[in-house]
């Protein structure tokens, strides 16, 4: 990205000593007068609907009724988030969120590269094109459907999976997977992976074929067979591609999806299934304790902004590629 | 040595062959619920409940697909779910796309205060609760702009399609102006259809995102039965299977043959087949979308 930014810079330069000789400057303004009548309406609408909302925040240092509005209601400090951080259920929400968090982050890198590679590998053209777009199939079903199929495929009664693990004697009779807390952060990830493996591959597939052929022709000159050619070669040139990717999801890792944890965590699991936005939700919205759901919100945005800073600092110690 | 290369040793042959044996495991996981969903969808819903459906219906009925069909509920959330799906992507790919453009012009003064403003909306929100307020003080709750003006704008889509816009030579903008076109003319008449590859990844990620949506529909219009979506209505199908109680009542009042489970299964293959047969033809351009971003969702 940066050097974008550098090459971007060094354009303009060129331009703006051209645009010197070739245009006017009365046709520069007229020019400049278009573009910022035009911008106008997209910084009126950034501030609506991004920066008003952080004005919300403050109800977070508030107990915030709604007949007082945000700047009349009373001023408390920081008893929301002391209030927050002695709930035990919060922590447990936070503890939930990273388990999940960390579970889709690890699960999904490491899949997504698997399938990546091996897709590579398949010579037959139209079974890997085949192969492709099936894998991206699940991407574009809604959470809800893809929630349905976990319920089907679950089920006791008649759901597949429990019927080929009695098949291969594996377990002795059927298991109710969503009424054991053990299963569910597992199921979660499991079903994530199942949904995002073929799209997340989209850019390793992308990134492999941008690898120099005359690297594997050296390694099959050297006698390396496929394996190692994989480990010698593809895995290497995939590092940075990795590595960028992996920064910028560890600042999504509280953003473990909803719909899951929402429909699928009934009573018996609630407590490992309940993440931030649940929590949000539940306690923030549904019970009207406004204070207190904001104040959740900025635990979360704050940790996000941390992840993504810290781990962009690591790549840059490695001297690896970074984001900023 | 082209020879050599091309000759397959024994390892070559044992890694194809479990290389092939994984991607069709993988393949398998990835189609039977589909496939196993489309047989219940076609099955009589009280003996789909004895099990033992996999790949084909036991007995074959049209009767799931023809409740679907004439629940009002869902002929309001099809026509909700349309309508959004097309007024909010042909909205926001137009009105992304002019900021796009906006800041892809270098000579343009506050261009970079402009795009600092949108990347950090990437990384940083209010949250459910100011948000939520945010739309009752402007009436956007209980109505169905509420799926439309706040995800206009895409700072996500803007970058793709600004990096797209740069890799236009700049030779073909700069001989329009020098013919004395104005900026919406070089807008309309030379980027935008220059950039259809682009337009058509974003706007397939704004139209899935649109077309699978519900929770909007649930937090800001759970009041307004006639702005539920497809979606919101089968999650609540979804909550009804969960519920057993709910089974049996429904089974008593319906024909007999229609269960909660057998309608759902009719209703995911009927929200989900126009996105399934729009995709594969959209792959090439979301996947060099996905590359020009460089980053993905």
């Amino acid at each position: 990205m940066g050097d974008i930014m550098k090459e971007q810079q060094s354009a303009a330069v060129v331009r703006l000593s051209k645009d010197k000789h070739r245009s006017s400057l009365k046709k520069q303004l007229k020019n400049q007068r278009t573009l910022i009548l035009l911008s106008i309406p997209f910084v009126i609408y950034a501030i609506i609907f991004c920066y008003i909302p952080l004005g919300g925040w403050l109800m977070a240092f508030e107990k915030y009724k709604a007949k007082d509005g945000i700047f009349h209601s009373k001023w408390v400090g920081l008893q929301n988030f002391t209030k927050l951080f002695s709930d035990d259920i919060f922590l447990k929400v936070i503890r939930n969120t990273l388990a999940m968090g960390i579970i889709n982050l690890v699960l999904g890198t490491v899949l997504a590269i698997l399938f990546a590679v091996l897709l590579n590998e398949v010579r037959l053209i139209l079974a890997k094109k085949f192969v492709q777009t099936v894998s991206y199939l699940p991407h574009f079903l809604s959470p809800i459907i893809v929630t349905g199929i976990v319920f089907d495929v679950l089920s006791m009664e008649h759901g597949i999976i429990n019927q080929v693990l009695i098949a291969l004697h594996i377990i002795p009779k059927a298991v109710n997977f969503l009424a054991e807390p053990k299963y569910f952060w597992w199921i979660v990830g499991l079903t994530n992976a199942w949904k995002e493996t073929g799209w997340n591959s989209i850019i390793y597939l992308a990134a492999i074929t941008s690898i120099n052929p005359d690297l594997y022709e050296a390694a099959s000159i050297d006698g390396a067979g496929r394996l190692s050619k994989i480990w010698h070669v593809t895995l290497p040139g995939l590092k940075p591609t990795i590595l960028i990717l992996l920064i910028m999801n560890v600042g999504n890792v509280l953003n473990v999806g909803f719909e899951l944890q929402y429909i699928l965590g009934n009573g018996l699991v609630q407590s490992v299934s309940q993440t931030i936005d649940i929590y949000v939700l539940k306690y923030g919205i549904g019970q009207n304790n406004f204070s207190l759901g904001t104040a959740a919100g900025i635990f979360k945005s704050a940790v996000s902004i941390i992840l993504i800073v810290v781990s962009n600092q690591v790549a840059k110690r490695l001297g690896e590629e970074h984001l900023f | 040595m082209k020879i050599k290369m091309n000759r397959k040793t024994p390892g070559d042959i044992a890694f194809d062959v479990i290389n092939g044996i994984i991607l069709t495991l993988y393949m398998i996981v990835l189609l039977y619920p589909l496939l196993n969903t489309v047989a219940i969808s076609f099955n009589d819903g009280t003996d789909a409940l004895r099990g033992g459906i996999y790949l084909w219906p036991r007995m074959f009925t049209w009767k799931n697909y023809i409740t679907v069909l004439q629940k009002s509920t869902m002929i309001t959330a099809a026509k909700v779910t349309v309508a959004r799906t097309v007024i909010g992507t042909l909205s926001s790919t137009l009105v992304t796309s002019l900021l796009a453009y906006v800041l892809s012009r270098r000579e343009f003064l506050f261009r970079r205060q402009l795009s600092l403003l949108y990347v950090i909306t990437m990384y940083v929100n209010g949250g459910l609760v100011p948000i939520l307020l945010l739309y009752k003080n402007l009436g956007l709750t209980n109505s169905f702009w509420v799926y439309i003006i706040p995800g206009m704008v895409s700072a996500f889509n803007m970058l793709v399609m600004r990096t797209y816009i740069n890799g236009i030579p700049a030779s073909l903008s700069e001989s329009a102006e020098i013919d004395g076109a104005g900026h919406m003319t070089i807008f309309f008449k030379i980027i935008l259809p220059l950039c259809m590859p682009v337009i058509a990844t974003i706007s397939l990620f704004t139209a899935v995102y649109q077309w699978n949506s519900w929770f909007d529909a649930m937090l800001y219009n759970r009041m307004s039965d006639n702005l539920t979506t497809l979606q919101y209505e089968l999650m609540k199908l979804l909550n009804s299977v969960t519920n057993n109680n709910a089974t049996a009542e429904t089974m008593k009042n319906s024909t007999g043959q229609v269960t909660p489970a057998s309608i759902r299964a009719a209703a995911t293959v009927v929200t989900s087949l126009p996105i399934l047969c729009l995709y594969p033809f959209l792959q090439r351009y979301f996947v060099a979308g996905l590359t020009i971003g460089g980053v993905k969702e």
